[in-house]
């Protein structure tokens, strides 16, 4: 599927928007056809626009990491378990004295695919990989792969991974890519 | 604990209801169900609704449903497993009887997934796996999530797109023949590999629709039960499993854990041997959000040895007559997959086909009296095995 930049979307709703308040003024009423079966139906008079805010203050060296180009694991030294996405707690021996670790970065990728059919959040961006790679310290990450061609990738091919800036918001993020 | 049969079923048709707000599909399934069992409203001591939501405009539906189909006052809730929501509410439905609490009680599920544009649709089921790590940072969607089972999967053990597709092309084929089915038009394996990628390797007829319907089922005590109806068909065992919210967590992508663990709970309350279960039903319904969802579950449920699960597809063996018939209804691939709806509408099709009552094209033949429903909600991040059958469990 092809991207549809953010600026073109909010026009797409906006006039979609303006096509419904034009109805609701001449008929009095926001009943349109359903697009498909030509049903009427009600165009809900309200709007919920919904941006959680998520608390990262007990994994914020995580993010301290990516804008430094690391990306940790949490490891319990009593268990000898990796946490990956990291968390601040151990679950097993109900203490909160994890290590941060830096991960090394080297693994083989285990799976793959390309996403063609985008969530609404997502379709200003081209049609992605996700991939997941097991890392050498024996857990998973999973993320996009950074590759040209996707025929390119073989399951059991050594990756590696890396952390860049994600456009066209800025934000810095972790990816995978062939070694 | 009391045995507890299904006395009752309903549903609504599967598919775009735009005709119909919640409230209404809700009560289509509802009132046949009512109707089947031969109660009214006023016998029900409990409702269990299922429904995910977030696409439609009722955020919390479990009272207006019973406001609308005439059932106020009763004890209520709203169960959510993602998926698996109508099975969750269906077992704590049934428990409630078991347990004494109550004589009936009625089990609904219903989703309205058509009330927002479909690329919201796609959106609020991908945050349905991980929020944080998988959806907000990388946009996961549904059908990429199983995608990176079927990559895993056509990778270790050769399976084809083709052999994905022909899941595709038996669903297709039994939802012709089901009046409640969203897509009742049959495809050929060539319609399945042309149609356009979603999250390679899976295609859109690889894919289970957005849909919108409900089911309802009706569960009663065995003394209820008896004067209700000549023909129970009793729950003759449950098993519940669950696996990692992020999907990186699992260690690695070719089964689905938590349906091997609900399969081994179930069949060890049912009496099912466990190394051949194939032998104890006569029909199964299973998990086909995605053509590889059920080959897989082929494989957990112990119908295939691991890696062969694709082998039944190829060879035709889940048809009619084969080694076991796998949704004869047209599973979620065809007869559509209304979330909360899903776990419902299957009960309502095993209670069918053992009481023989579905068009000839596809009722299975009854010899054993046993059925089986398996129901997965998310990723395998819950499972629900249900088992029933004509006799009464021991």
């Amino acid at each position: 599927m092809s991207t549809i930049p953010r600026e073109e979307l909010e026009k797409m709703v906006k006039s979609w928007l303006e096509m419904v308040e034009q109805i609701t003024r001449s008929e009095g009423l926001p009943i349109v056809p359903d697009e498909k079966t030509g049903d009427p139906v009600w165009v809900d008079l309200r709007e919920l626009r919904l941006k959680y805010l998520i608390p990262i203050a007990r994994i914020r060296k995580f993010f301290d990491g990516l804008k430094e180009g690391k990306v940790y694991a949490t490891r319990c030294p009593v268990q000898d378990v990796y946490f990956f996405p990291p968390q601040a707690d151990c679950p097993y021996c109900m203490d909160e004295n994890l290590e941060w670790v830096e991960i090394r970065g080297r693994g083989t990728l285990v799976t793959y695919t390309v996403v063609s059919v985008k969530p609404a959040s997502y379709l200003h961006y081209p049609d992605y990989i996700i991939a997941i790679a097991r890392m050498e310290e024996g857990f998973n990450v999973l993320c996009w792969m950074s590759v040209d061609d996707p025929s390119q990738l073989r399951i059991g091919m050594p990756v590696k991974l890396v952390v860049k800036r994600r456009e066209p918001e800025g934000f810095f993020t972790y990816y995978l890519e062939p070694e | 604990m009391r045995k507890v049969a299904i006395v009752g079923v309903g549903q609504s048709p599967f598919g775009r209801a735009s005709d119909r707000g919640i409230n209404e599909l809700a009560w289509q399934a509802i009132k046949q169900a009512l109707q089947d069992a031969g109660i009214t409203q006023r016998d029900v001591g409990f409702v269990s609704v299922a429904n995910v939501g977030g696409w439609s405009a009722e955020p919390l539906p479990a009272i207006s449903v019973n406001e609308y189909a005439g059932l106020t006052g009763v004890g209520t809730y709203r169960v959510e497993a993602a998926c698996a929501s109508g099975s969750a509410a269906l077992v704590t439905a049934a428990n409630l009887v078991s347990s004494g609490a109550v004589d009936i009680a009625l089990a609904v599920g219903v989703e309205r997934m058509n009330e927002s544009p479909t690329p919201t649709a796609v959106e609020l089921i991908g945050r349905a796996g991980n929020y944080f790590w998988e959806f907000d940072m990388f946009g996961l969607t549904f059908p990429s999530y199983y995608a990176l089972y079927a990559t895993a999967y056509m990778n270790k053990y050769g399976a084809t797109e083709e052999d994905l597709a022909k899941i595709s092309v038996k669903n297709h084929f039994y939802a012709s023949f089901n009046e409640y089915a969203a897509f009742r038009k049959r495809v050929t394996v060539d319609d399945v590999l042309k149609s356009r990628p979603v999250a390679w390797p899976l295609k859109l007829l690889d894919c289970s629709p957005i849909t919108d319907g409900a089911a309802a089922v009706v569960l009663a005590s065995e003394d209820v039960a008896r004067k209700l109806t000549d023909t129970p068909v009793w729950i003759a065992g449950v098993g519940y499993g669950s696996d990692t919210s992020n999907l990186s967590k699992r260690p690695d992508f070719l089964t689905l854990r938590a349906t091997r663990k609900a399969a081994a709970e179930a069949y060890k309350k049912a009496g099912v041997d466990p190394s051949k279960p194939v032998k104890s039903f006569d029909v199964v319904e299973v998990h086909d959000c995605f053509t590889i969802a059920e080959i897989l579950a082929y494989e957990d449920l112990g119908f295939a040895a691991p890696g062969q699960g694709y082998m039944l597809a190829r060879e035709g063996e889940t048809y009619k007559g084969g080694l076991i018939p796998v949704n004869l209804d047209g599973g979620l691939k065809a007869k559509g997959h209304p979330i909360g709806a899903t776990g419902v509408s299957m009960a309502a099709e095993i209670t069918k086909q053992l009481r023989q009552e579905v068009p000839a094209e596809r009722q299975a033949d009854i010899v054993k009296g046993m059925g089986l429903a398996h129901n997965v909600g998310g990723t395998g991040h819950y499972t629900y095995v249900t088992i029933y059958s004509l006799q009464k469990p021991g």
